[in-house]
């Protein structure tokens, strides 16, 4: 394929998974945002005015940054594995396989449809937390580059989750039992530096303890640790993770016989 | 000489559990032609069109479309191919007309080339009304016709089409013979075809390949393929109940009910000679068909003896281990 070529059966794909969870936006847009309403009301609202402030910062605008991640990554994730099982499922992946597009195209088409879902997750939730708490960005262009990035690495993740995947259990398993527990363990509620020693060592041992802390440090200038080692350590798992996705794609893992 | 439509050479497949679905099997397609592919369940049909297709991983051979070896450039060659699969495999929540440019776009086609394309496909395959619905809403042959206009938006050269009028009504399944050979006269479309109904591959097709247990056992043309078919068997239908099976000289009866008997005609046997006989005895008959359509008569034959050498060298096999 010529790249005009190139461009174009990729705009397709993405134009195409925007529209999928666009189309069906009561499951895939609103959701979030009420779960997130509720967290800035009862943890922000209720809670937070009893804990006072963390780090020099009230317990509302400190949450912000973590909610609005977990949304990120949440949605980032399960868009892509969704949609790909679904394919698999439909069997409508064939219609991919048969053109000529290369493999390489397919997984970006998804990951970008699964940036897109995120991002515009994290977007709503950010413009909900309006209504509780002031925000002003530190450092905008960290934000963007961490939520970007964030979004990417788990967008590849849902990737390579669907492809692994047999049935619809299977997809729902990383999100349930591996992202959710990182993410409350992430630091989204609290300081790692609240914790004893050992439990410290321990969460930094989290990765998504790094994005969610990259992320606040661009909204909120603190973090519990160092935010360029935290953008290295994203960019290689993109890139680790992208290949693994795409090598597997080429063997036909989990699409051929 | 111009490069056949589609040349196997060698193709094995053997699936991770052990079975030999392909057993290096050699077929040629040449350009503009209409072929069938038979075999029974399991036989080997959709494994070598998977293969073909890239949705089956082959274990060993060679497969070239229009010259282009898949192990080459498999993107050069699947421009050249449309494929219309066994099963529905679109996304049942899309709408047609985007089920048919979303294809466009996969194959790098811009949008003003496509969409008039895309509209001319839906009006000759009747989907004109139905191009803003959903695809789950369309009825069963009007599902089939969508994959085969979402196979043909490219222009492929190479069509290949699975089983496309599995449970499709006769009348709809005349009409889309119409299409299928339309575009194989006119716009010179090369089509391989499996299908169980062999009286659609004896209409359609010139040329024809039996496969069985993952072997070609033949590769002719359907012409000459008729003309082994020794015996002929006809239905007659009578005007009078009959108690006894009428005795005609040189030709074998059975009678089916009172009121019907099979004929066996061997190659060469003149027709006249039993309807003189019938009349002499005072039967008259009022219609006549054949009991089976004559491919299907060869086809049986044919799969049941590669079935039995099949058995018999595996039981040579069994006694010498």
């Amino acid at each position: 394929m010529n790249p005009q070529q190139i461009l174009i059966s990729l705009w397709t794909l993405v134009v195409k998974e925007v529209r999928r969870f666009t189309r069906i936006w009561p499951q895939t847009l609103l959701p979030p945002s009420i779960t997130m309403t509720m967290y800035f009301i009862i943890f922000g609202n209720l809670i937070g005015s009893r804990i006072g402030e963390m780090d020099g910062i009230s317990y509302m605008a400190y949450i912000v940054p973590g909610l609005i991640m977990m949304s990120v990554i949440t949605n980032s994730y399960s868009n892509v594995a969704s949609s790909f099982f679904s394919n698999k499922f439909q069997r409508s992946v064939e219609e991919m396989m048969v053109s000529p597009m290369p493999n390489w195209v397919i997984l970006a088409g998804f990951v970008l449809g699964g940036m897109a879902r995120g991002l515009g997750v994290g977007l709503i939730v950010t413009l909900v937390s309006f209504f509780f708490t002031d925000l002003n960005i530190h450092h905008p262009l960290v934000t963007l580059g961490v939520v970007t990035m964030t979004a990417t690495l788990f967008s590849i993740g849902g990737f390579i989750n669907a492809l692994l995947a047999h049935k619809f259990d299977d997809i729902s398993i990383v999100p349930i039992f591996v992202l959710t527990p990182l993410t409350y363990l992430g630091g989204v509620f609290y300081s790692i530096n609240m914790l004893p020693e050992f439990w410290q060592s321990v969460s930094l041992a989290n990765p998504i303890l790094y994005m969610v802390n990259a992320f606040r440090y661009g909204i909120l200038g603190v973090s519990d640790i160092p935010v360029a080692g935290a953008l290295v350590a994203i960019a290689i798992f993109i890139v680790a993770f992208f290949v693994l996705a795409l090598w597997m794609l080429e063997r036909g893992k989990g699409i051929r016989s | 000489m111009a490069e056949p439509a589609l040349s196997i050479r060698g193709l094995t497949k053997v699936y991770g559990n052990g079975f030999h679905a392909l057993k290096g099997i050699d077929l040629d397609v040449p350009e503009g032609d209409f072929f069938a592919l038979l075999g029974p369940n399991g036989a080997g049909k959709s494994t070598t069109l998977g293969i073909v297709c890239s949705l089956v991983q082959k274990t060993a051979g060679q497969v070239k479309i229009y010259g282009v070896d898949i192990d080459r450039d498999f993107a050069k060659a699947k421009y050249h191919l449309g494929v219309v699969p066994q099963e529905f495999n679109f996304s049942q929540f899309e709408k047609v007309e985007d089920i048919i440019l979303a294809q466009a776009g996969y194959y790098g086609l811009p949008l003003r080339q496509a969409k008039p394309r895309c509209d001319q496909l839906l009006k000759d395959l009747g989907l004109w009304d139905k191009r803003h619905g959903p695809a789950r809403m369309l009825s069963g042959g009007m599902k089939r016709r969508l994959m085969i206009a979402r196979a043909l938006i490219h222009r492929p050269r190479l069509l290949i089409l699975d089983e496309p009028t599995a449970g499709v009504d006769i009348e709809l399944r005349r009409s889309m013979w119409d299409y299928m050979r339309r575009i194989n006269r006119e716009e010179g479309t090369t089509i391989i075809l499996t299908t169980h109904y062999l009286e659609e591959a004896e209409s359609l097709c010139r040329n024809i390949a039996i496969i069985n247990h993952g072997v070609i056992v033949r590769n002719t043309s359907v012409r000459d393929l008729l003309t082994e078919l020794d015996t002929e068997t006809f239905l007659l239908d009578l005007a009078h109940p009959i108690t006894e099976v009428p005795r005609v000289e040189g030709f074998e009866v059975e009678k089916v009910d009172s009121a019907q008997l099979a004929l066996s005609v061997r190659k060469g046997q003149r027709l006249n000679d039993v309807f003189t006989q019938l009349s002499e005895q005072d039967i008259q008959v009022l219609s006549m068909r054949n009991r089976a359509n004559r491919l299907e008569e060869l086809f049986v034959t044919m799969v049941e003896g590669n079935n039995a050498k099949t058995q018999a060298e595996q039981a040579a096999q069994e006694e010498a281990q």
